[in-house]
């Protein structure tokens, strides 16, 4: 008896410290589970904090005058040589006529942003006809100025820290007194290509790259993905071979991207003679890319359709292959068709093969088809982003925010496919 | 065509048994004849034209080449394609980079010539063999024809071929990377590579530059990616695992319902945008912390990136976590409550140690994922090669290296660009050796208690 009540005792003098362990032990596990989640909230107020701003863009209205004389000198307008910037300057220097020096002129130009002269060629190719007429446009200004108006820049600086002088912010001031600055809807951003001025660059190329190399990618790996399973999972013969390509499989889903970056550079474009930045290559790259994930998602999807299925087929007198094409694979797509969402999802995000075989170029104009050189959607954003000109940092952002949109959309279609196709057996 | 050669082939089958209610004397339905001569008409053209599109632009070449006057085809190899090239450019009236004579203006002019002959030669041949294809195919119906058996064959065979692509893009990468890291190992001996302590891979244009050997040291490199990835797992692995108990084991239905989903955003997110929140909010974040408490942090340092990496990883560890967790008998987890352990002493006494191969394996999966990482180290990592320990310094890493000796052109033979595939092969065989026993004892552990 003594023994155990000693027992008990032991135990309750325990208690304390074993509930007080426990509760830690919890409140670990709770602060480890919000360590990931308040990530993800910093993560996405930063990156809206940053890029929304970027959505709009400082404009600049001037009244230009399109003089003939500069224009059209020869009596005939060629759009090709005409002087636009001098029209531009002239009219932002109608609006600050105290400006008078060379030094003051210069400084006062930089205020405008090229995009001006290239808008007024647009308009002029569109009609002819308004040579000799003044107009009243909104005109792109200089990032600086954009970001003056945005409270980028910090007045209290240093003036010879800033981009902007106290001069030339004054006068920006002056020009918003008069009515003359406004923010409006950067419709830049979404229907140019790279640029070096930040107010001109435009994720439009970047896009369109993706999109070839998507087309490409979708292509090629949905059909050999869903083909490579149903052999694996109906088919193959359980043997040394499909063990080895099963093993090949899991582990290619795990070999590190850059590696497949090496491969398409050596093998697509040194060894086949494909060119380079094209979107067809890193289409192709990144087919190697997806094609283990696919594969995985198939087979499990496959692997879902309950036997009595195939049986029931077989029992009436179809072939194996009749089973597989007209039964298994019809309810077996959904799981395939998420699998392949996943894996495009994935492709989307993926940049380091890109980098490899030369996707990071300068490029400016869209990419038309799959042999012109392109850039893709993170690959624009790393190039972005490693740019020292601090107005592309929102733009960064905002081409993230637009990423992370496109992969939004991709999950929840994949989400709301294996919703509405779920089958219980 | 193989749409033509399909109805004419199911019609001809029906023909040659006398209208669609004889039908059962086919031994085959009749769909599968026309399969069958839609096979026949398309495979052999389309292997054609595909033979065709590897070897023309070479031939082309050649024979350019060999029309060519006596002094351009003594040049050496690089020179030769330099030549070609330009010849290229030339017919396709972009701009060239030497001095246009004669005999380059007939070689473009020749080159167009025969690019244009042999499309018009391919698509006569690719027709016409479609069309022989098509026709033998269609000659050979008959009501006993096994159709089905042949079509089924051929089908089978193409989902032959698809499985066998990821065994092919396995062999690829191992002799493209191998057969380049070769060629470097014949500059740079491998004990350099391997044992060597200094990093500077730029090597001279001129042989008689300072430092124009440029050395290949890859130890810095290394221990690089290894500060970083020690970072980025003493991140993920505590708050992975405690985030699976804590999901498992405490958290209420709805909690999880809420914080999973999360996690997985958290997975899917690019890992660029990793790479842009390391460089740009969190490196300049631990420099101002760093200088206010009087460490000096690099703007570059292997903290940042190592931070980031981990957060990026809580995800795969906390899922392989979790499923090694649920795979232990919930008899092992009752028992354990039943004789008085908290939740807490279950856990750390019963199911971890039972659970500790499968998160072993999975902990491997994600050393190989922080190794192969390349976006957020381009990004939030420096480019010095320096061999220290200091988590407040700049590193580099095998990956960082690799992008920045291929990104930009280079000539393809120089040491520079071959050791980047020399350090992929030490990549690819570090992560595959790291995959292979993490899968493989993650496999063999969920097995051993289902």
């Amino acid at each position: 008896m003594s023994a155990e009540r000693s027992t008990l005792e032991k135990v309750e003098a325990g208690l304390a410290r074993r509930r007080r362990k426990e509760l830690l032990f919890k409140l670990t596990g709770m602060f480890a589970t919000a360590i990931g989640v308040v990530f993800l909230g910093v993560f996405f107020a930063t990156l809206i904090a940053k890029g929304s701003s970027s959505f709009q863009q400082t404009f600049l209205k001037l009244d230009i005058e399109l003089s003939a004389a500069a224009l059209a000198p020869d009596g005939e307008l060629d759009l090709r040589y005409a002087d636009f910037d001098a029209l531009v300057r002239s009219a932002l220097r109608a609006q600050l006529p105290e400006v008078s020096s060379r030094e003051e002129r210069r400084a006062l130009n930089r205020l405008v942003s090229v995009g001006a002269s290239y808008q007024l060629r647009e308009l002029l190719a569109a009609d002819p006809g308004l040579v000799g007429t003044t107009q009243t446009l909104w005109v792109p200004a200089s990032s600086n100025v954009d970001m003056l108006i945005k409270g980028d820049i910090n007045e209290q600086d240093d003036e010879a820290l800033r981009p902007l002088s106290d001069q030339q912010i004054a006068w920006v001031r002056s020009l918003d007194e008069a009515g003359r600055v406004d923010l409006r809807f950067n419709s830049a951003l979404f229907s140019n290509g790279d640029s070096r001025e930040p107010e001109l660059a435009g994720i439009k190329g970047a896009v369109m790259g993706s999109f070839y190399m998507l087309l490409v990618t979708i292509t090629l790996s949905f059909p050999i993905g869903v083909a490579a399973a149903i052999y694996l999972e109906e088919f193959a013969p359980k043997n040394r071979w499909s063990d080895l390509i099963e093993v090949n499989i899991n582990n290619l889903a795990a070999v590190p991207s850059i590696v497949f970056g090496l491969l398409g550079l050596a093998v697509f474009i040194n060894w086949m003679g494909l060119p380079r930045s094209a979107a067809l290559v890193g289409g192709l790259v990144l087919t190697l890319l997806t094609l283990p994930v696919i594969i995985i998602a198939s087979r499990a999807a496959i692997k879902a359709v309950p036997p009595s299925i195939r049986e029931a087929a077989l029992g009436l007198g179809a072939s194996r292959m009749q089973v597989v094409f007209h039964h298994v694979m019809p309810l077996a797509m959904p799981g395939m068709l998420t699998g392949a969402i996943i894996g495009m999802s994935r492709a989307l995000g993926e940049s380091a093969p890109l980098l490899m075989i030369g996707m990071v170029a300068f490029i400016v104009d869209v990419p038309g088809g799959f042999t012109d050189p392109a850039t893709a959607l993170p690959v624009q954003i790393y190039l972005w982003a490693d740019s020292p000109e601090r107005a592309f940092a929102e733009r960064t952002s905002a081409a993230i925010i637009v990423l992370l949109g496109f992969l939004l959309l991709m999950n929840l279609a994949a989400v709301i496919m294996r919703k509405r196709m779920e089958r219980k057996w | 065509m193989a749409l033509a050669a399909f109805y004419f082939g199911r019609g001809r089958s029906l023909a040659v048994v006398g209208g669609p209610s004889h039908g059962s004397v086919l031994h085959s339905l009749p769909g599968y004849y026309g399969y069958y001569v839609a096979i026949w008409c398309a495979l052999p053209a389309l292997a054609l034209l595909f033979v065709w599109m590897i070897l023309e632009p070479r031939i082309v070449v050649a024979m350019v080449i060999s029309e060519l006057p006596e002094s351009y085809r003594s040049l050496s190899a690089g020179e030769l394609d330099l030549l070609v090239n330009n010849i290229r450019n030339l017919a396709t009236g972009d701009v060239v980079s030497v001095e246009v004579d004669q005999a380059l203006q007939d070689a473009a002019i020749l080159l167009n010539g025969y690019g244009e002959r042999s499309r018009q030669l391919l698509a006569v041949l690719s027709l016409g063999l479609a069309g022989l294809g098509g026709t033998l195919g269609w000659r050979r119906i008959r009501p006993e024809l096994r159709a089905r058996n042949r079509v089924e064959n051929v089908i089978r065979w193409m989902l032959i071929a698809a499985s066998s692509i990821a065994i092919l893009t396995t062999i690829g990468i191992v002799l493209s990377v191998l057969l380049e890291a070769i060629r470097f190992f014949q500059k740079v001996p491998l004990t350099e590579f391997l044992f060597g302590l200094n990093w500077s891979p730029q090597t001279a244009i001129r042989a008689d530059q300072v430092g124009s050997s440029g050395s290949f040291g890859a130890v810095p490199l290394f221990t690089g990616t290894l500060l970083i990835t020690a970072i980025a797992m003493f991140v993920a692995v505590p708050v992975g695992l405690m985030t699976a108990i804590y999901l498992a084991e405490y958290s209420s239905a709805r909690i999880r319902g809420i914080a999973k989903p999360l996690l997985e955003v958290l997975a899917g997110i690019p890992t660029v945008v990793y790479g842009f929140f390391a460089a740009l909010t969190v490196a300049p974040w631990i420099r101002n912390a760093g200088e206010s408490v009087g460490l000096t942090v690099a703007s570059e340092s292997a903290l940042a990136a190592g931070l980031v990496m981990g957060i990026m990883i809580i995800p795969l560890v906390s899922s392989l976590a979790d499923d090694a967790i649920n795979a232990v008998p919930t008899a092992m987890r009752d028992g354990a409550l039943a004789l008085g352990s908290t939740r807490s002493e279950t856990m750390t006494k019963v199911i971890l140690p039972a659970a500790l191969p499968g998160i072993v394996g999975g902990i491997l999966l994600a050393v190989s994922r922080a190794i192969g990482e390349t976006m957020i180290v381009v990004m939030a990592a420096g480019l010095a090669a320096n061999l220290t320990a200091n988590p407040f310094a700049a590193v580099t890493t095998v990956t960082v290296q690799i992008v920045t000796l291929l990104v930009g052109d280079q000539e393809f033979d120089s040491a520079k660009t071959l050791a980047a595939f020399a350090l992929g092969l030490m990549l690819f065989v570090v992560t595959l050796c790291l995959n292979v026993i993490g899968l493989s004892v993650v496999r063999k552990y969920r097995e051993q208690y289902d």
